[in-house]
């Protein structure tokens, strides 16, 4: 069994006139420790909404998510969460707001414990000399690095990103997606994050989960990400695999994506794709 | 839009030109007309000082006069119709001080119930609607009769007026706090005390605060009027008291003196706004 299991998920919203229609439905994927998952597709096909079920924010109508051998039944500290609008506690100092993380984590530690961990996570980002500025003071970048750190300090056992970076400029996205991918392969952490960036997707993903378009949307494709680790953003577009698959994501969110004509669920296994050149 | 510096001196400069030109106005469509000596002063003399300014509105050199020997002696007492304006407003602030109180300690946690809650917001939606927009003064009968106690229906009046603003602040407060912050609340296993102490209530502080400036606003409104209708102590007994002496530098002198007060209060509760006030 791995790690993550996620099977038959399927969201149900009443639907004004007449019969309620599925959002997604037949959901199902799994996820080895230690593996980062991208999942992309376009906008209202439930991505956040799969993230929020896998978190314990929401709950599914239909389907099981297991992690660790044990169901997933509500929030959890095993599981940290990176918010799409980084979510910080405003009036806090980016130091008390991973101490909040913290604290909730250890209860029992004493102040200065807890002020060590937080720093080594605040090193860890980049945010070293910002301790005491509130959310306010910084930039979406470093906003964003915060949520990050804050996700991190708690040592979850697996770690959700809700489209972490699509509010950032290009260059600033960049840095961080680096020091991302610098955290995960030093922590060998798992970690499944939703994206609209097919770059994004293929700079740090080891497999990459394409959905069609809502409603009645499923996981039409499992891409292996062919490039092997590590990779790095400034030559990653010379590796030879990196066109073809490339070509095959954006191929498929262009041509391939549009909603099923029928209304039989697909309950076989999303096909998986090996792209070797 | 702040003002610069120049901005600034120029707005001083025009206010105290305004201040100048109504006292100047006042003082001479308010100058006694000419008359000798007579036996109004001997009267008066007698009387005390109450029985004199009967003319007219006094002049404010009067006013001044007046404040002067009020504020050199704020807090005399002699006897239950005479004393001085210090004694006063530590009456009416008491009073205020009191029924505020007792109203956030109602309305703050009332005010989470019904925030929190959906099912307590429309449980209790109605008797709020109704019970809001009555004039506090029309609970004093009531008060009195019930509590048989002045003083202290004058702090029940000051509570229930109080209490509206501070609990439909709060409950808007509590209600309108961010998901995104509840989420993390959440993915973070935070227990419900802990939530509502260092979530909740830090987010919905400056909502909350506001409600309480509103409140404080009301509640010094009120305790003029409500001294006035039960007598015996306060800034609100004091003016109606120089009235029935006739002594109208002293009314002008309280109002002055209960909106400076007023204006006091404001900015304190003001500043403790500013403390809880983030920026998102």
């Amino acid at each position: 069994m791995a790690f993550l299991e996620v099977q038959g998920l399927s969201k149900i919203y009443p639907a004004k006139d007449g019969r309620p229609v599925p959002v997604f439905e037949g959901v199902g994927f799994a996820i080895e420790q230690g593996e980062f998952v991208c999942i992309v597709g376009h906008s209202g096909c439930g991505k956040t909404t799969i993230l929020n079920i896998l978190a314990g924010l929401d709950t599914a109508s239909e389907g099981v998510v297991i992690m660790d051998r044990r169901e997933v039944a509500g929030p959890s500290l095993d599981r940290g969460v990176v918010f799409q609008g980084h979510a910080l506690l405003p009036w806090l100092s980016v130091l008390k707001n991973i101490a909040f993380a913290v604290r909730s984590r250890w209860p029992k530690w004493d102040r200065i414990q807890v002020e060590l961990h937080c720093q080594k996570y605040i090193d860890m980002v980049g945010l070293t000399g910002a301790e005491h500025k509130k959310p306010a003071e910084l930039s979406g970048g470093m906003k964003q690095r915060v949520g990050i750190a804050r996700a991190f300090a708690i040592q979850p056992k697996m770690l959700l990103l809700d489209e972490p970076f699509g509010a950032l400029d290009a260059l600033t996205r960049g840095v961080i997606q680096d020091e991302l991918l610098k955290i995960c392969a030093a922590t060998r952490q798992t970690v499944f994050m939703i994206t609209h960036d097919v770059d994004e997707a293929l700079l740090l993903a080891d497999r990459i989960l394409l959905m069609s378009n809502g409603p009645r949307a499923v996981i039409a494709e499992t891409v292996k990400n062919a490039m092997v680790a590590p990779r790095a953003r400034h030559n990653m577009h010379r590796d030879p695999q990196y066109y073809p698959i490339r070509n095959h994501l954006v191929d498929f969110l262009v041509n391939r994506s549009k909603p099923r004509a029928t209304d039989t669920p697909q309950r076989a296994a999303a096909n998986v794709v090996n792209l070797r050149h | 839009m702040s003002l610069g510096s120049r901005d600034f001196w120029g707005a001083a400069a025009l206010s105290l030109l305004l201040l100048v030109f109504v006292l100047g106005v006042w003082q001479i469509s308010t100058l006694p007309k000419r008359q000798g000596p007579s036996a109004n002063d001997e009267y008066a003399k007698l009387m005390g000082r109450g029985a004199k300014k009967t003319e007219g509105l006094p002049t404010p050199g009067q006013i001044g006069k007046t404040a002067w020997k009020q504020l050199a002696h704020p807090f005399y007492d002699r006897g239950s119709n005479d004393k001085g304006i210090g004694i006063q407003l530590a009456y009416s602030l008491a009073r205020v001080g009191a029924g505020y109180l007792l109203a956030i300690v109602f309305a703050v946690p009332l005010g989470f119930l019904i925030g929190m809650s959906p099912l307590m917001h429309r449980a209790l939606d109605p008797f709020i609607q109704v019970l809001k927009p009555i004039s506090p003064l029309a609970w004093m009968p009531l008060a009195l009769y019930t509590i048989k106690d002045s003083s202290v229906s004058g702090v029940f009046v000051i509570f229930i007026c109080s209490l509206w603003p501070m609990l439909i602040n709060t409950a808007h407060g509590v209600a309108s706090v961010r998901r995104d912050w509840l989420n993390v609340a959440r993915t973070l296993e935070v227990k419900p005390l802990r939530r509502a102490f260092r979530v909740i209530l830090p987010a919905a502080a400056p909502t909350i605060l506001t409600g309480m400036r509103i409140s404080m606003g009301i509640a010094w409104l009120v305790i003029v009027a409500a001294e006035m209708l039960v007598g015996g102590t306060g800034i609100g007994y004091f003016v109606w008291n120089e009235w029935n002496n006739l002594d109208l530098a002293n009314v002008i002198f309280a109002i002055l003196v209960i909106g400076v007060v007023g204006m006091a209060l404001d900015v304190a509760i003001g500043r403790l706004q500013k403390l809880v006030t983030y920026v998102d």
